[in-house]
């Protein structure tokens, strides 16, 4: 019976397969959570999946370019992270909840 | 030997080591501290209070271990859970000395080499962040959370001037693994000035290691920025209600979080278990004649003993003393304890001035601290990086 | 060996992810969240990715989820209201999801021979040396351009989360 190719190794696919899961988990809660926090860390969690497709392939490129790109991807989530709490802090400021569906005054 | 089995003996003796040490560097602390308020300190648990950290454990563990009804009970005790672990990690990563050869195995006395040493200690100090700020939510206390929120927010605000300080001599060491730091600082200038980071050319890290070292003292919230934990400060701060074991468990992540600033400030500045002067010139000869002369000095004492049980305890350690002098004269083992005793050395000379600091000064108000990280801290590290690349880039 | 930490961490990663989106109380997401973010940080290590696997544990987990771990202590809304979602979407969300998943992994399988493993230590690209060199040569521009982002993000951020001086 051969040995199992995988216990050597990953295959390659299985990192993908990961971030697919992982990205279509945040999409789920961003489209089905009320609390805006949990949606933005929904976001997060897509951006992390992201990360994780591009240093698969630079592995599988031999390249370093995925890396680099999964730093500005970093960089710039963690500048969108600031802003955004300061967006949200000022939302809880004026509207005094944290729901999404209350947050709108728009009639109907 | 398999690696898997080397690694497992050596983590084992550093996890019985550490242990240990975090126990009776309490008791070095509390001794300090009494001696410099002219006052005696532990004294009745065995000979000069030895067996105080036992005692302090056994009260610890048997203790009744309250748990309020109002708190959130997972997080309650996922937070000193995560404090600890955070805080003993970095042992894994710090090298306490050079290479050895004992019994046929050449090995490094290093638990793992990683080549982002440093970033990875710099990653789980600013991970530690959360066992406080969950500790302090969890407990579902007005004070507490205040408590909890204004240390986490101090230790965030310090991360910046650290991070910057250590970037400084990075510079010029060229690596971020520990172990190729130490190497890239051995040799001496004009024969018998060491080559540590302080003093290397083109520009000394003095001002880094300053700058580092109150860093250090804000991260591990020592005084003189111990506010938001000190005991008549917001009832106890963070750690309010918690009781026995959990208590016991942010104190050794404090004293461990403590140990890793000074080995980290040990291998970055003061050159890790290089010696202070050429071997040719008999620095091997500083541990025998330290021990030799601690033990003619509890000899002397023993002859006029101040206290009546010290007639017998004073010659039982001078012999213990004489018998570890003896230990470092021994060419065989002297290539493990020598790198030993430097870098413990070192990083004992830095824990001692935590400890006499703590003694020493009064502490900040919470907006003096922030005011001084941000306003004084910050663009001092920023200056000091710029002076070192501009002097690096131009030699 | 490798094989099994990948299956390890892969499965602590799907679990919080998936406690991330079950979770009401909005901490408790916050801290599936960092669990994700950690076990990642050990795949990049697999992969050759040590630089990154300390920059994800650096900034990802230690500054981005501390800020929000703040903002959620600090407004202090407890757990979100529960509201029942419509019969068919409780009943065909998860299972259409899952579908849809084992679709796209068979898919992936089918394209990507499985001979091509991923082995620890075959990438030698990732470590902080050779990313500092491409970074400060052929990504130069990119990397000032978001240095000014930050500050741009720092300025927002002070400006929306200050208090009005009237």
């Amino acid at each position: 019976m051969p040995f199992p190719y995988w216990i050597t190794g990953v295959p390659f696919s299985w990192y993908l397969i990961l971030s697919a899961v992982l990205f279509a988990l945040g999409v789920a809660g961003f489209l089905f959570r009320r609390n805006i926090i949990t949606v933005f860390m929904s976001i997060e969690l897509m951006l992390n999946a992201v990360n994780l497709s591009f240093v698969a392939f630079s592995y599988k490129l031999g390249k370093n370019d995925g890396h680099i790109f999964s730093f500005f991807v970093m960089v710039v989530a963690a500048a969108e992270a600031a802003v955004g709490l300061a967006i949200i802090l000022t939302v809880f400021k004026n509207r005094q909840t944290l729901e999404i569906d209350e947050v709108s005054s728009l009639k109907n | 030997m398999p690696y898997i089995v080397l690694s497992l003996i050596k983590l084992l003796i550093v996890v019985l080591i550490l242990m240990h040490a975090l126990a009776y560097l309490q008791w070095v602390e509390r001794k300090v501290i009494a001696h410099v308020q002219l006052r005696v300190g532990p004294r009745r648990v065995g000979p000069h209070g030895l067996l105080q950290p036992l005692a302090d454990v056994i009260k610890l563990v048997t203790k009744e271990g309250l748990i309020p009804s109002h708190v959130n009970t997972p997080f309650y005790f996922l937070a000193p859970f995560l404090a600890v672990l955070f805080a003993l990690i970095p042992m894994c990563l710090i090298p306490y000395g050079g290479d050895i050869n004992v019994f046929g195995i050449h090995t490094t006395m290093q638990v793992t080499d990683v080549s982002i040493g440093v970033l990875l200690v710099l990653g789980l100090s600013g991970l530690g962040v959360y066992g406080v700020a969950l500790a302090g939510w969890a407990s579902n206390n007005k004070y507490a959370l205040m408590g909890g929120l204004r240390s986490s927010a101090q230790m965030i605000s310090y991360e910046l001037p650290m991070a910057l300080a250590i970037a400084a001599p990075l510079l010029m060491l060229n690596t971020l693994s520990f172990r190729h730091m130490v190497d890239a600082q051995t040799g001496f200038y004009f024969g018998f000035i060491p080559k540590w980071s302080i003093f290397q050319g083109p520009f000394p890290q003095i001002f880094s290691f300053i700058l580092f070292s109150i860093a250090g003292f804000a991260e591990t919230n020592r005084v003189p920025f111990d506010l938001p934990e000190a005991e008549n400060e917001l009832v106890a701060g963070f750690h309010t209600e918690y009781s026995s074991m959990t208590f016991a468990a942010f104190f050794m992540a404090e004293y461990a979080n403590m140990m890793t600033v000074s080995f980290v400030a040990t291998l970055l500045f003061l050159g890790g278990w290089q010696p202070l002067w050429p071997v040719q010139y008999g620095s091997s000869l500083l541990a025998p004649l330290i021990f030799g002369a601690t033990a003619l000095i509890c000899f002397s004492h023993a002859v006029r003993p101040a206290r009546p049980f010290d007639r017998i305890t004073l010659p039982v350690f001078g012999v213990i003393f004489l018998g570890l002098a003896g230990l470092f004269l021994i060419p065989a083992g002297q290539q493990i304890l020598m790198p030993l005793f430097w870098f413990l050395g070192k990083a004992g000379i830095i824990l001692f001035i935590f400890i006499w600091v703590r003694a020493t000064l009064p502490r900040f108000r919470y907006d003096q601290l922030m005011s001084f990280a941000w306003t004084f801290m910050f663009p001092a590290a920023l200056i000091n990086l710029f002076i070192t690349g501009f002097l690096v880039a131009v030699s | 060996m490798d094989a099994v930490l990948f299956l390890v961490f892969a499965a602590i990663a799907v679990v919080c992810a998936i406690n991330l989106v079950l979770q009401t109380h909005p901490i408790a997401s916050a801290l599936s969240l960092i669990g994700v973010m950690g076990s990642l940080a050990f795949v990049y290590l697999q992969l050759g990715g040590e630089f990154i696997a300390a920059a994800q544990l650096v900034v990802y987990a230690g500054a981005i989820m501390v800020l929000f771990v703040f903002v959620i202590m600090l407004l202090n809304e407890g757990k979100e209201r529960k509201v029942k979602m419509k019969l068919w979407g409780r009943w065909a969300g998860a299972p259409l999801l899952a579908c849809f998943l084992a679709l796209m992994a068979f898919i992936v399988q089918r394209v990507l021979p499985p001979q091509e493993s991923v082995r620890f230590g075959a990438f030698t690209g990732g470590d902080a040396q050779s990313i500092g060199t491409r970074l400060f040569t052929a990504y130069l521009l990119p990397f000032e351009v978001t240095s000014v982002l930050i500050l741009i993000a720092i300025v927002g951020a002070i400006v929306l989360a200050r208090k009005e001086i009237d």
